[in-house]
């Protein structure tokens, strides 16, 4: 079965992400990719512990002044349901209906900007009213650095999400593509399992103490 | 193969007379141990070669034999052998067996080596028992300051010899490494905390070594990371604690005595005391010892810890001291002397002795 | 397109080879770029030797041979070794699994490029106001205090290159997963695949954590952040540990391969299969293993207190028992083997005892409370280049020697080649072995001079003797090369008689479909169980079919260039106006190209089985 072939329901495999040997080295390699990934994370995380509540004088605000646990936890919900949403669209990608797909995935990506809004705004506030900044200490740095890099991987899957709506609008599911939603969508839900670990490890741990 | 041959003994042989050529210098190399930590480090260093020693020659001769009897002579396939379970059985465990006996007593001297319990220890008046020394780093420079005798010295550590001297290390700008090769192995001086650690000077290493130690920095610092060296004076223990009193004694500079070094002492005064103190008193705070105190430094063998200490080498450092240990943190910090100014610095600085 | 044999013009193959997605061109790329910078790190070792031929020399400054070591070492490592081993991966591990390319050869390309681009910015620094001087290690309070843009080249460099790296990883785990030929199971697969796919397992889980380590100090240098500064609450020893991490597997990502290489020629130069190939398999893994448990024993004297010592202690002494397994495994390959000593044997055979003082060095150094004594010193000098020389740089040019002729189809001369060996061997010894007892004897590591008096002087002197018999040897290398190159004298499949693999079943050098018909794969060693059944070559497991082939590409060039545009604005965002548009630049250029790699529909090309039957008569003749 070429990749470029013209699909219909009834020739639709299984599993089309893993179909073509292209499809088959994309799914290994990308599941790989996020084990190098988890490894990235794991260091940010040590350092982020290592340098927790970690400043230069006590006018500095500590964890436990600084995160508010509404807030997080919305986040936390916003982009839990987003990564629910993306199961729904592989669902349908599976059963080769690309019109579901395409609406979940968007319904995926307007969850995913309400996580960055809101991201955004506790940056910001962190910012003004605590003056909490990226260089102001080590635990700023540490802080943004993690919370960062993850904003950044939301960023960036989301830009992914997005251009592969685009892109394959007007074509349609074939196998040549089919692969690609499918990594999309498993790199959104590393996005989410990683971001899991920071409610848990830097606002929930951070309330604690 | 028997060019191989000839070489692996010529390399044998040059073995052999390197290790009867010397265990290099009495006052530096870590193969003439002075003291408690150094010898049991050396210890454990003659065990691991001897046992590592005991693999290479096992290794050799199944070398050597196979390179001799296997050699290709006919056409022939030999016979493909898989393996062998009782064969690699053997070399799983004998291997194993022989790393336990490296690694019992090296767990035991890495926890004996990090003992500092005495450190704090205090008898019935309330007094300290051990002696113990801060060392600061420094680009390039080393500080060592007695806190329970309340005195401060510089680039010489003085000690007393066949006791436990208990340090605290830490450095005041980038990471150094505080290293006695003839009396112990290092221990770093970090920017974030402060390390301990102890060692013990022995008499008679110390005797051998003529009662000076060379100490170096062992972690790349900077350019001058090379020339980062101090010295140990190692005392017998009644003139340790004489040296204690006479430093303790000391509450003015000591004074010039000829016309020159009174010259000297008051262009020091006018352009060096800002960072170089003259008394050992440790009443100032540490970020304000930017530069070595200099009360004793007549007395001292070397100046910047690398120039044999007579008044031509004193006139050199004070000169350029850039050429003498590049990116130091003295050059240009003083104005342009006269020939005439630095030589009556040099006689100034040689008359600081506290031991006439 | 499949007549390979025609000429084409100098631009049109500087065209191919920038653009090329075969493995066996990036192969042929990643060691014209990792011999060159072999060449400027041995250079650079050849300054530190004369330096430190006599005391008090004056030959560099001070600051100057901070700024050679630091480069030497980073060099070495991640200019010159990485990528040599990666040009033997991608040249001969997709021929010994019967594979007609990598999983991802668009990936491929994008490896070396950014490797390419980033060894190019980094050595850039010596042109730009000076190179990294805080050693390769690159220690965090030292290089925050590094002034100039040294540090940044570094941090910069090696981050575009690491990125590469990564992805060269993945790729080898993929292809030798997913694309092994019918009957190449994974106990069949040649030692020298294992050690690519262990060693590409550890890039994977070791290079994040340099990745991690160089965004902090970056940020910290260029755009303020506090994470080593210890007034503001920072810790340089997150730096030290995040850098060992990845630092030791590191050393296992180069010496593995090295292991594979030598494996792969001791049987078939002894014509007896490889002793024990189950425990040397398990011992390759098990070694890749530990080899992420020991990152600490480089920190014995930073203070982490006895109970953290003595566990890495006891941890890396284990390292020792597989390391060991191999060595007897080796040595029983060539008992009661026939045993023909070609060049590329020569160097396998002074492995072995090279290695070893390597290796029981190693074990010295393990012992924690000793190791107070060695680290830092001359001692631990001698020990890595005992291993990475003995070990690394033997297999390299073993590999060379082995594997020209099935890269470029002409056999590199044996007897230059065993000249080569002899001075590399005796400037080697010459050179590293006086090393351990001048570190023992008191002698710091990276002083860029010593005083006369403490007893250095003779050993200095006879190291750098050595050093010379190591430079001739490499100049003699390249006149091999260059006569090798102009004579030319075409060989067939299996030039040196003997080959087990299925490498040496197709010609030398291969065509770009590597294998007309997948062979069939009947066990450990496949061609030589064919040959011992008296046949000529593999019975191909498939009949004569299509052939897909992926298009050439320039993208993965732009996405690297992009980066090291992007580079240079990061680097001089503070000092000038167009730093932050440069960077903007950079990044538009790699993010572009990248968006119009995921638009547009690239599907490759298919051989027709027709043009394949043409080929036929040549393939054979070769």
């Amino acid at each position: 079965m070429h990749a470029e072939e013209k699909m219909t329901l009834e020739k639709w495999p299984a599993a089309p992400e893993k179909q073509t040997l292209e499809g088959k080295n994309k799914f290994l390699g990308f599941w790989l990719f996020l084990g190098g990934e988890t490894v990235l994370f794991a260091s940010l995380f040590a350092t982020y512990l290592a340098l927790k509540d970690k400043v230069p004088s006590q006018e500095h605000a500590l964890a436990e002044d600084l995160f508010e646990i509404p807030l997080a936890f919305l986040m936390t919900m916003l982009l839990l349901t987003s990564s629910l949403t993306s199961v729904y669209a592989m669902y349908h990608m599976k059963n080769f209906e690309f019109k579901k797909m395409q609406l979940w995935l968007g319904i995926t990506v307007l969850l995913g900007l309400g996580f960055l809004g809101c991201e955004i705004y506790e940056f910001n506030h962190y910012v003004h009213e605590y003056h909490h900044t990226f260089t102001s200490s080590a635990f700023g740095s540490a802080f943004y650095t993690l919370v960062g890099f993850h904003g950044g991987h939301v960023v960036f899957g989301l830009s992914w999400i997005i251009i592969l709506m685009a892109r394959n609008a007007k074509r349609g599911l074939s196998l040549y593509n089919a692969p690609k939603f499918y990594l999309a969508s498993l790199y959104w839900h590393f996005i989410d399992v990683v971001w899991v670990f920071i409610f848990s490890v830097v606002y929930l741990m951070g309330m604690v103490g | 193969m028997k060019k191989l041959a000839k070489w692996r003994l010529f390399l044998l042989l040059t073995l052999m007379a390197l290790i009867l050529s010397g265990c290099g210098k009495p006052y530096l190399s870590t193969l003439q141990p002075a003291g408690e930590v150094a010898k049991s480090q050396f210890d454990l260093m003659v065990l691991s070669t001897v046992i590592m020693v005991g693999v290479l020659i096992i290794v050799t001769i199944i070398f050597l034999i196979v390179l001799f009897r296997f050699k290709r002579k006919d056409d022939s396939i030999p016979k493909q052998v898989e393996g062998s379970h009782k064969l690699e059985i053997i070399w799983t465990v004998i291997p194993i067996l022989l790393l336990l006996v490296l690694a019992v007593p090296t767990v035991l001297e890495t926890f004996k080596l990090a003992d500092v319990s005495a450190m704090d220890k205090k008898d019935e008046e309330g007094n300290p028992e051990a002696l113990v020394i801060n060392v600061r780093a420094n680009l390039y420079w080393w500080e060592f300051e007695y806190p329970n005798e309340k005195i401060v010295t510089s680039q010489e550590l003085v000690v007393p010899t066949d006791q436990k001297v208990y340090f605290n290390l830490k450095s005041s700008d980038v990471k150094h490494s505080f290293w006695i090769p003839a009396v112990g192995g290092k221990m770093d001086t970090n920017t974030d905390n402060i390390n301990k650690f102890w060692l013990e000077f022995d008499s008679k290493g110390a005797e051998a070594a003529g009662e000076l130690f060379y100490g170096k920095c062992a972690e790349l610092c900077g350019p001058s990371h090379a020339l980062m060296d101090f010295k140990v004076r190692a005392l017998p223990s009644d003139d340790f604690d004489q040296w204690v009193a006479t430093m303790q004694g000391i509450e003015e500079p000591v004074q010039a005595d000829t016309a020159k070094a009174q010259e000297g002492q008051e262009i020091f005064n006018n352009s060096c005391i800002g960072c170089h103190a003259v008394t050992p008193a440790n009443t100032t705070p540490e970020a304000a010892r930017q530069a070595p105190n200099l009360t004793n430094f007549g007395d001292r063998a070397y100046v910047a810890g690398i120039l044999e200490n007579n008044e031509d080498n004193i006139k050199k450092w004070l000169t350029d001291p850039e050429t003498v240990k590049p990116a130091n943190k003295m050059t240009d910090t003083y104005g342009d002397l006269t020939p005439e100014q630095i030589d009556a610095l040099a006689a100034y600085l040689s008359g600081l002795k506290v031991q006439k | 397109m499949s007549t390979n044999a025609q000429k084409k013009g100098f631009g049109a193959t500087v065209w191919d080879y920038l653009t090329t997605v075969d493995h066996k061109k990036i192969a042929i790329l990643y060691m014209i770029a990792g011999g060159f910078f072999f060449l400027v790190g041995g250079l650079e070792a050849m300054f530190i030797r004369i330096q430190l031929a006599v005391p008090n020399n004056d030959f560099v400054s001070a600051g100057l041979y901070n700024e050679i070591l630091t480069m030497h070492g980073t060099t070495m490592i991640f200019l010159a070794a990485m990528p040599l081993l990666f040009g033997f991966m991608n040249a001969v591990m997709p021929l010994q699994i019967g594979a007609r390319d990598v999983a991802f050869p668009f990936v491929n390309a994008l490896g070396f490029w950014l490797f390419f681009f980033g060894g190019i910015f980094l050595n850039l620094s010596w042109f730009l106001g000076g190179a990294p001087d805080a050693g390769w290690t690159s220690y965090a309070s030292l290089s925050l205090a590094s002034e100039g843009h040294g540090i940044d080249f570094y941090l910069l460099g090696l981050q575009i290159s690491g990125a590469g790296t990564l992805m060269g990883g993945i790729n080898f785990l993929v292809t030798i997963i997913n694309m092994r030929a019918p009957g190449m199971t994974y106990m069949r697969m040649p030692l020298f695949t294992w050690t690519t796919f262990v060693a590409s397992a550890l890039i994977l889980f070791a290079f994040p954590a340099l990745t991690v380590g160089i965004f902090l100090l970056m940020f910290d240098r260029l755009f303020g952040s506090n994470f080593f500064v210890t007034a503001a609450g920072g810790n340089t020893v997150i730096w030290e540990h995040l850098f060992w991490i990845f630092g030791h597997p590191e050393v296992y990502i180069l010496i593995l391969p090295a292991f594979g290489i030598f494996s792969e020629i001791i049987p078939v130069f002894s014509r007896k299969r490889l002793f024990g190939y189950s425990s040397m398999v398990f011992a390759t893994v098990l070694i890749g293993f530990l080899g992420f448990m020991v990152w600490a024993h480089h920190m014995f004297t930073v203070g982490l207190g006895p109970i953290a010592n003595a566990i890495f202690a006891v941890a890396t002494m284990a390292i020792a028992v597989p390391t060991g397994i191999k060595i007897f495994n080796w040595l029983f390959t060539m008992w009661g083997g026939s045993i023909k000593f070609t060049t590329p044997m020569h160097y396998a055979v002074a492995f072995i005892p090279s290695f070893l003082l390597g290796g029981v060095t190693g074990v010295m150094l393990a012992t924690a409370a000793a190791d107070y004594q060695y680290h830092d010193t001359y001692f631990v000098v001698a020990h890595f280049h005992y291993v990475i020389v003995g070990g690394v740089v033997f297999a390299v040019l073993a590999g060379t020697q082995f594997y020209w002729p099935k890269m470029f189809g002409t056999m590199l001369n044996e007897v230059l080649g065993k000249i080569t060996f002899w001075l590399f061997f005796i400037g080697f010894h010459l050179t590293f072995f006086i090393q351990h007892f001048l570190g023992l004897w008191g002698m710091p590591r990276r002083v860029f001079t010593f005083l006369e008096g403490q007893g250095f002087e003779t050993a200095n002197l006879v190291s750098t003797i050595g050093a010379f018999f190591m430079a001739a040897s490499v100049i003699i290398l390249l006149i091999n090369v260059i006569i090798t190159s102009v004579k030319n004298e075409k060989v067939g499949n299996d030039p040196w008689g003997d080959g087990r693999t299925l490498e040496w079943s197709i010609p030398s050098p291969p065509p770009f479909y590597n294998f007309k018909q997948l062979p069939l794969v009947r066990g450990l060693d496949p061609l030589w169980i064919e040959k011992m059944e008296g046949k000529k070559g593999m019975t191909p497991a498939e009949p004569l079919g299509d052939i897909h082939m992926p298009n050439n590409s320039f993208i993965p060039f732009v996405i690297s260039f992009g980066l090291f545009v992007a580079a240079f604005g990061a680097m001089y965002r503070l000092d000038y106006a167009w730093g932050l548009p440069v960077l903007i630049l950079g990044m538009a250029i790699t993010f572009g190209s990248m968006f119009f790699r995921s638009v547009k529909d690239d599907h490759g090309f298919h051989i027709h089985k027709e043009e394949l039957t043409d080929d036929n008569d040549k393939g054979v003749k070769a």
